[in-house]
């Protein structure tokens, strides 16, 4: 179905929007349930149970000065975290939120941009964005930074393999690489966490990877080394970088529940497409949250445990399940 | 156990406590009770009937090994009595961002008249305003505290609300 440009552009603008605002009380929420599971209260001083924290962040980063070292070489060392930025934000736009509505005469689809590509769409943006971080830890010209995007790009590259693997099972049900189509496929049979289980955890646990998050986020390893690829950045340029995590934290958790868990769809509740965005919202906070009682639940990996999880583990398990599942969609 | 299961028992663990009641302390408005020996912020005493104890003998800075306090005595006069003794401290500063609050003056003083009490907000943005004159020290400390709502603010801990 196609839309007017318009249409397009507007829904572009609100959903970046929604989607910075997600990202900021991601933010908050992942402070304040980190705080609980503490036995903290996480964020209370700025507004009614800390809302205001989020902004009150952006404030203190808009203003802080940002340091540019004096060896850096300039273009690189700006364009880095505006490139990891850039593709994070895009990767969301083929993320289907709703089923598509007519509004008066015009047809408004459920993603921002409709293509038959989606989910290569997807990979190739977070492939680019690795070049972000790897760009953005040479050009500041510190050994720190440096060994820490090797670092990111040794892990990123590893778990890229399997987690690319690990969607052929849902692509090879879903009969379509077009996000809707995926989504339509399970309304029409059944969710694909059920048949595609294994796929499922080896998403998951390479999204996590993918997305530098606790119990793989060695890049930062905020405990124990100084910061990674981004050492040499502060104020708002950090920010970008910080930000460009936590949306490829939302684009996964938007994957997963694109691809395993049935978009907007819903079982056993009459379908209402105006309450499509809303189903996706609340699946989209349940893995968001999951990923946040990840990190308060389960400590880091070593260097050499993450290599040989991603390579020994993941890959295989990841390879047979696309196999096998190849041989039953041909069988059945 | 195997370890599948134990991991999963940790996430169990984690789910709980977010149900638990925080055990964090809300600072400025509830403050953990000092121990009384706790040494903090000087305080200089006068006498009951209003006389400084301080006979400027300058024992304490003898005995301070940051070397920071300063003491300029002067004679007393029958028109102008400040002390009980035969000399009164001038002039009388303590600079608070060299002190280590070991407590020596303290120790040295033959009258009593410095002691550390339990203040330990005192810090500044300037380091002129770390240096305390005679006034200061002999002045009730003042209170800096927020104004907070200690009921939206509230501790978990009883003791410490009355307490602090």
């Amino acid at each position: 179905m196609t839309e007017p440009w318009w249409i397009s552009l507007i829904k572009a603008f609100v959903i970046i929007n929604l989607l910075l605002l997600t990202f900021a009380y991601t933010t908050w929420l992942e402070r304040k349930l980190l705080g609980r599971m503490q036995q903290r209260y996480g964020p209370n001083r700025a507004g009614w149970f800390g809302l205001l924290q989020p902004i009150a962040d952006l404030i203190k980063l808009i203003r802080k000065e940002s340091f540019f070292p004096a060896a850096a070489s300039n273009l690189p060392y700006i364009v880095a975290p505006i490139v990891s930025a850039f593709t994070a934000l895009a990767a969301f736009s083929v993320i289907p939120f709703g089923p598509g509505w007519n509004v008066y005469h015009w047809h408004v689809n459920g993603e921002v941009l409709n293509v038959q590509i989606a989910l290569i769409l997807v990979f190739a943006l977070g492939s680019i964005g690795v070049y972000g971080f790897i760009v953005g830890g040479w050009a500041s010209e510190s050994k720190y930074s440096l060994l820490g995007s090797m670092r990111t790009c040794a892990q990123l590259v590893s778990y890229e393999v399997s987690l690319a693997l690990s969607v052929l099972g849902v692509v090879l049900m879903g009969q379509s690489l077009a996000l809707t189509d995926i989504v339509s496929k399970q309304e029409a049979t059944l969710w694909f966490v059920l048949p595609q289980a294994v796929g499922f955890l080896v998403f998951l646990f390479g999204g996590v990877a993918e997305s530098a998050r606790a119990p793989f986020d060695l890049p930062e390893a905020d405990s124990e080394l100084v910061a990674g690829y981004h050492t040499e950045y502060s104020g708002m340029r950090w920010g970008l970088f910080q930000m460009a995590e936590y949306i490829n934290l939302i684009v996964l958790s938007g994957l997963c529940v694109t691809l395993f868990f049935g978009g907007w769809h819903v079982p056993w509740v009459e379908r209402l497409d105006a309450y499509g965005p809303f189903w996706f919202l609340i699946k989209l906070l349940f893995f968001l949250s999951l990923f946040i009682w990840l990190r308060a639940s389960v400590p880091r990996l070593r260097y050499d445990q993450l290599m040989r999880f991603g390579w020994k583990v993941l890959l295989p398990v990841a390879t047979i399940n696309a196999l096998v599942t190849a041989f039953l969609v041909v069988l059945i | 156990m195997p370890q599948p299961v134990d991991s999963l028992k940790g996430f169990a663990l984690t789910f709980r406590q977010l149900f638990h009641k925080p055990l964090t302390q809300q600072y400025p408005e509830y403050k953990k009770p000092m121990y009384p020996r706790f040494r903090g912020r000087h305080r200089l005493w006068r006498h009951e009937n209003g006389l400084e104890k301080c006979i400027g003998c300058s024992l304490c800075a003898a005995a301070c090994p940051a070397d920071c306090i300063r003491v300029v005595a002067a004679e007393n006069t029958p028109e102008n009595r400040v002390s009980a003794g035969e000399r009164y401290a001038r002039i009388y500063e303590i600079n608070m961002s060299r002190c280590i609050f070991c407590g020596y003056c303290e120790l040295a003083c033959p009258f009593d008249a410095i002691t550390l009490g339990n203040e330990y907000e005192i810090s500044e943005y300037n380091r002129d305003d770390q240096i305390y004159t005679k006034d200061m020290l002999l002045a009730e400390p003042i209170k800096r505290i927020p104004v907070a709502d200690a009921d939206l603010y509230d501790t978990p801990i009883p003791f410490y609300k009355s307490n602090s």
